[in-house]
């Protein structure tokens, strides 16, 4: 790879990014594994700009730093106690590690150029040009096009909004159990949920 | 600058970096100087709304009482609660100013003085905003206090709630000007957009009021309950910080204001390629002035409002209300002819017409519903109590049911 | 190249951050430091500070946030269709509408359901 100032830039947001996550593992307090969570959602977001794709970025930014790990660390709060845990149980790991690299060598299969020696079919969507420089100024009005075309995106883009509407009503259902106490009960059985809404 | 680099045998690329990073320096030292005179400002503001005198010692006017107050706050003693999160506790003052500073970056002053014009302007400044939040957690929890971990978390359950009016808000502007760059946005307010939608403007001030947590929205300092909120634990100069922070936010709510409804740097009735940089600059920051006026005004005038109430407010009344106003604002824009190439004066005249009368009828429509709810909610409380004197009757309408 | 734009950012996200740690290291320097088991203790209107400050915070916070990333994954949607909106016909408005419509029909059924209430 040859040294350019983009290549330092994308090593540097790797870096963020890898180590944050890294950390999300291995810090034992909550508030920091979010924080260190945080980062590393930074340094996708960094990547993002790297690839000419500054509204994901912006996307990254505003929904999950600003929104979703906000409610890991309000769904933290409302664990009790949750700094005086004193042993870890790290029995899950291999399953873990198993799934990761199952799930690592299957983007590396169907997204990269190797897909196409190995003979998978590649899926891509139609954004997708050889070089970051030659994205065109006006791909987020396309961006903007492509969401409300019925012969494009409108589908999944209605389909997005049933998926908000379920997640508030499961949300509303979970807290609102009658006859317990909503602060000790609803919110770990709650707290599984912010992937959904993303 | 950068020509002139270049001539002293410098190459192109390092050229434009360095006259970047003084651009940087430039942008983040213009910010906190000018704390120094708005904060000397804003308290002799404050105190003439109030009937006082305000700062008048220091100085001709009490002028210097800003740099009296650093000196003092830097001199002070730095505590360090036991048993605190040292890194959070440090690091949340100074997340907390750069994170107001970094929506500098896009802010025009003038025409071409911009930090840089992204693309997605607007969204980039939210998504500088939601570091705000970070600091503002990090203190709470760094502190290892009650008070401050229950302020911190008040403060980001308004501060996320009130993004959702704020947001829908600053969508209109970008929907007229069909971008979200700044620069774009102030270009194309041939006629100011706060002109055609005042009802957007109100729903953007009164949510950012929540967003910068200024009264009446400011009950995340609430002394009776919380003592002083997510700070309580800070002294000396990283309590500074965290009032500077906390100016320079109130002052760039209004700088965006005049950004996006109030024409930026575009002087009324100048064309934005005739307007030289420096009057622009001029233009923008009287416009900003008078917005932070109002903005001082709220704060010296209206009582604090309760945790309920707020988020009451924002989720029952602002949410709808600017959804509704939103889709309004779009069915006009498609249904009025030409919308999309507006390119002078005279094109923008009719859009600007229709708009703001549908905003009137809007205005008076709300203003009848919420009569009606405050009508019931006086009889309600009535019902409960006995019969309610007038005083009731300043009781925030349309909140609670 | 469309990267120009962003070398700004990243300058004041390396250079910027320093601006408000010169004030802290003036203060570092400058200030005294005697700190004592007394002057540490943490603030608590005069009395000992009781318990942990992690107190568990109540389920409320907890739909608030719920709402608000509901709300701002469709702001972010959002964005493109404003920005995009002159070139589009009236039916984006029609879809657009049946989009926020969808989650203010959740918005009206939390309220209803008294999620939105905060005693």
């Amino acid at each position: 790879m040859e040294i350019t100032v983009e290549a330092i830039v994308f090593l540097v947001f790797s870096a963020i990014t890898l180590g944050g996550a890294l950390q999300v593992v291995l810090t034992r307090n909550l508030f920091h594994a979010a924080l260190y969570l945080m980062l590393s959602l930074f340094g996708v977001a960094g990547l993002f700009v790297l690839l000419t794709a500054p509204f994901l970025a912006g996307a990254q930014v505003v929904i999950y730093i600003g929104a979703i790990t906000i409610l890991i660390i309000f769904a933290i709060m409302l664990t009790p106690q949750v700094t005086r845990v004193l042993k870890v149980h790290h029995t899950q790991w291999p399953v873990a590690l198993a799934l990761a690299a199952l799930l690592f060598v299957g983007l590396v299969w169907t997204q990269t150029p190797l897909a196409d020696e190995l003979g998978a079919d590649g899926w891509s969507a139609d954004f997708t040009v050889e070089d970051p420089a030659d994205v065109p100024a006006d791909s987020l009005t396309d961006l903007g096009k492509s969401l409300v075309d019925p012969e494009r995106y409108m589908l999944p883009f209605e389909a997005a909004s049933l998926l908000l509407m379920a997640a508030l009503i499961g949300a509303v259902l979970l807290v609102n159990r009658p006859d317990d106490n909503p602060d000790a009960e609803a919110a770990p059985a709650a707290g599984a949920r912010p992937d959904q809404s993303g | 600058m950068t020509d002139t680099l270049v001539d002293i045998g410098l190459s192109h690329d390092l050229a434009v970096l360095i006259a970047k990073l003084v651009g940087v320096f430039v942008v983040a030292t213009c910010g906190l100087l000018w704390t120094l005179f708005g904060i000397w400002l804003e308290r002799k503001v404050s105190g003439r709304l109030q009937d006082r005198l305000g700062p008048n010692r220091v100085g001709p006017f009490g002028l210097f009482q800003t740099l009296a107050d650093t000196i003092k706050i830097l001199l002070k003693e730095d505590l360090v609660p036991d048993g605190a999160d040292r890194w959070l506790f440090n690091l949340a003052p100074v997340l907390s100013t750069f994170s107001v500073l970094l929506l500098w970056v896009v802010i025009p002053f003038s025409a071409g003085w911009i930090g840089t014009d992204l693309s997605i302007g607007v969204l980039y400044l939210l998504a500088a905003g939601s570091l705000g939040m970070v600091a503002t957690l990090m203190a709470g929890w760094g502190s290892n206090n009650k008070y401050a971990l229950l302020g911190a978390f008040r403060a980001v359950a308004q501060l996320i709630s009130y993004e959702v009016p704020m947001v829908l808000a600053m969508l209109v502007p970008v929907l007229m000007t069909g971008s979200m760059s700044l620069q774009a946005i102030v270009e194309g307010q041939y006629i100011a957009y706060g002109l055609a939608i005042p009802l957007t403007v109100f729903i953007f001030l009164a949510s950012s009021l929540a967003e910068i947590g200024r009264a009446p929205f400011d009950l995340l300092e609430a002394e009776s309950e919380l003592v002083a909120g997510f700070h309580i634990e800070y002294s000396g100069m990283k309590f500074g910080l965290f009032y500077v922070a906390e100016f320079l936010h109130a002052f760039t709510v209004g700088v965006l204001a005049t950004v996006l409804f109030l024409g930026g740097w575009r002087i009324p009735f100048v064309s934005a390629q005739d307007t030289p940089a420096l009057l622009g600059f001029g233009s923008l920051l009287i416009k900003s002035l008078l917005v932070y006026l109002v903005i001082m005004w709220v704060r010296t005038t209206l009582p604090r409002v309760r945790i309920d109430q707020i988020l009451e407010f924002n989720w029952k009344f602002l949410v709808p209300l600017s959804l509704a106003n939103l889709l309004v604002v779009a069915l006009l824009w498609k249904i009025v002819p030409d919308t999309d190439q507006i390119a002078s004066v005279n094109d923008a005249l009719l859009p600007t017409l229709v708009l703001l009368t549908a905003n009137i009828l809007l205005i008076v429509v709300t203003s009848l519903i919420l009569r009606e709810r405050g009508r019931r909610e006086r009889a309600h409380i009535a019902a409960l109590y006995g019969p309610v004197d007038g005083a009731a009757d300043a009781a925030p309408a349309g909140v609670g049911d | 190249m469309t990267l120009n734009e962003w070398i700004f950012v990243g300058l004041f996200l390396m250079a910027g951050w320093m601006l408000p740690v010169v004030p802290l290291l003036l203060g570092y320097w400058l200030a005294p430091r005697r700190p004592n088991p007394v002057k540490k203790q943490i603030y608590e209107c005069g009395v000992q500070t009781v318990g942990s400050a992690w107190v568990q915070f109540r389920a409320q916070y907890y739909v608030f946030a719920l709402v608000f990333v509901a709300f701002d994954v469709e702001l972010v949607f959002l964005f493109p269709w404003a920005l995009a909106y002159n070139k589009l016909g009236l039916f984006a408005l029609f879809e657009m509408a049946v989009f926020i419509l969808l989650l203010v029909v959740a918005l009206v059924y939390t309220w209803r359901k008294g999620a939105l209430e905060w005693s």
